[in-house]
């Protein structure tokens, strides 16, 4: 079982690395807009009481778990599932539980690998600070790509074909990932907007992020890690019931 | 004990009916072939048997057990080859072959498995780099590799140039050889004829004929003797070509005419296959 699971953890990782589109758009893109943003907003004063590199920084790590966990997983979990991969898998005798859990594991991977290079990138460009709670980045970042890896799943259910697929996901998390304030404060956001960024997890995600470069803040935190557990766990229950092997047209 | 059991098998998508009762049998060790035209249901009916389907009625039993029912253990005693499926195009071969073999618990090597299927000089090659008779040849691969009783061949050859249809039959013989169960479904007559031990022909979801390849052709008059005369095309069928064509030629020779654009053919088995698929049932 232990082998089972780490041969598809290795296959997952070299079909990652081997898909040039992938690699650079879920991998290079949020270092490159770390990059970019950071000269834009330069020695920019502190937003929201943190450096503004350091809040940048937070909030590229949010956008990499987001852009790893939810929007590559789900678009390359449809295009699997369109092309027959996934019906072809399905007839062997490899349990689901260990093809999941390796696609999980090396989505957890790719974050980390993700995340470690931001906060190099981050420390050596934009002269951002280190988090002062390391270990409650790491839950943040474990438990925001476990959820939004569920709710990825549950929304593949909902995408008829592999050409849409990376429309209808760009189109769920772009405009979350602005209203959420990955890129900027949302202090200046309209009250409607803003109400809803209040109800989405990449909200809670952020905080629990930035909330690791600032210590002492970890009454909030509970409560961020709860809505942010809650959401996937409802991604969770709609994944079980939506998810599907077959392609679409069969 | 036969490999496959199914009797009085249903099925409907919404409600238009594939399948309506169809019943066979086969014993293990045998190559039965499902033939008839495509959207007939053989397809319908090979998914069933490997689990992707649920049946609407009738029974089924494959390796004793029930396919919709049946777990891991059961997909490890069965290859299948789907009619059309994918697989990681940005792996190569061997890196496939080897994934799936560690997929099942008494797998073969995998590099007898490329070999066996024609495909060592493609052995690094990605897989999305190949043809599309290579995909095939490695699907059948992916099938083989478990060292599966059974083995599910979903139109195994369709698009193959007649030179790789050749090879992938002999392939297939070949595993007959190892005693592995085959059920193979095709709209190509001659390969049913060139494989099967027995042939099931499907029409309007039943199985209207079914037999070796020998007895299909059996008692249909098997021997066609044609020839023109006064315009007029005469066709004979017959069990007994030697008589009647001697009946014939003493008839022409004593009557001082010819027996015009003569023709001795034996029926095949396509011949047998157009009258059961045109035929009212």
């Amino acid at each position: 079982m232990i082998r089972l699971f780490i041969r598809e953890l290795r296959t997952d990782q070299r079909l990652f690395w081997r898909s040039r589109e992938a690699a650079f758009f879920t991998f290079l893109l949020p270092i490159i807009l770390l990059v970019l943003l950071g000269s834009v907003y330069g020695d920019e004063d502190d937003i929201e009481g943190i450096r503004a590199g350091t809040y940048l920084l937070a909030g590229l790590l949010g956008y990499g778990v987001v852009s790893t966990a939810f929007a590559s997983l789900a678009i390359s979990l449809v295009i699997r599932r369109e092309s027959g991969v996934l019906k072809r898998i399905r007839g062997t005798p490899l349990p689901t539980t260990v093809y999941l859990a390796a696609l999980l594991a090396s989505t957890l991977v790719i974050v980390a690998l993700e995340a470690a290079a931001q906060l190099a990138v981050g420390r050596l460009v934009l002269d951002a600070g280190w988090p002062t709670e390391p270990g409650a980045l790491a839950l943040a970042l474990v438990l925001g790509s476990l959820s939004f890896a569920a709710l990825g799943l549950a929304l593949t259910g909902a995408i008829r074909s592999a050409e849409g697929s990376s429309a209808v996901v760009n189109a769920v998390y772009l405009p979350a990932t602005f209203i959420c304030g990955v890129f900027f404060s949302v202090d200046s956001l309209p009250r409607l907007l803003e109400a809803l960024a209040g109800l989405l997890p990449l909200t809670y995600l952020l905080e629990l992020i930035r909330d690791a470069f600032t210590a002492g803040r970890l009454e909030a935190s509970s409560e961020a890690l709860a809505v942010l557990a809650g959401w996937g766990a409802l991604g969770a229950l709609l994944a079980l019931r939506t998810f599907r092997w077959e392609p679409r047209e069969a | 004990m036969a490999a496959i059991e199914v009797s009085g098998l249903q099925k409907a998508y919404g409600r238009r009916e594939v399948l309506h009762g169809l019943d066979m049998t086969v014993p293990a060790g045998e190559v039965f072939a499902l033939l008839g035209p495509n959207g007939v249901g053989k397809t319908t009916t090979v998914e069933i048997l490997e689990g992707y389907r649920k049946r609407d009625a009738g029974d089924v039993r494959v390796l004793g057990e029930d396919p919709a029912r049946a777990g891991a253990a059961f997909r490890a005693r069965v290859g299948i080859v789907l009619q059309s499926s994918a697989v990681y195009p940005l792996l190569t071969v061997r890196e496939l072959v080897e994934l799936f073999a560690g997929y099942y618990p008494a797998a073969l090597n995998p590099l007898d498995v490329i070999q066996l299927v024609g495909l060592e000089d493609k052995r690094d090659a990605r897989v999305r780099t190949l043809s599309g008779g290579q995909l095939r040849r490695l699907d059948l691969a992916l099938a083989l590799v478990g060292n599966p009783e059974l083995v599910f061949l979903d139109e195994p050859t369709t698009g193959f140039d007649p030179a790789a249809r050749r090879q992938a039959w002999e392939t297939i013989r070949s595993l007959r050889g190892l005693g592995k169960t085959i059920l193979l479904t095709t709209h190509y007559i001659e390969e049913a004829q060139a494989l099967a031990d027995r042939v099931a022909i499907l029409r309007d979801g039943r199985i209207v004929a079914t037999g070796s390849p020998r007895e299909l052709l059996a008692g249909q008059g098997a021997v066609e003797i044609r020839f023109r005369r006064n315009g007029e095309v005469i066709t004979v069928e017959t069990d007994e070509p030697t008589r009647v064509l001697h009946e014939l030629t003493a008839d022409a020779l004593a009557a001082g005419v010819e027996l015009e654009e003569l023709e001795v053919h034996r029926r095949s088995l396509e011949d047998v296959y157009l009258d059961v698929t045109r035929s009212e049932p």
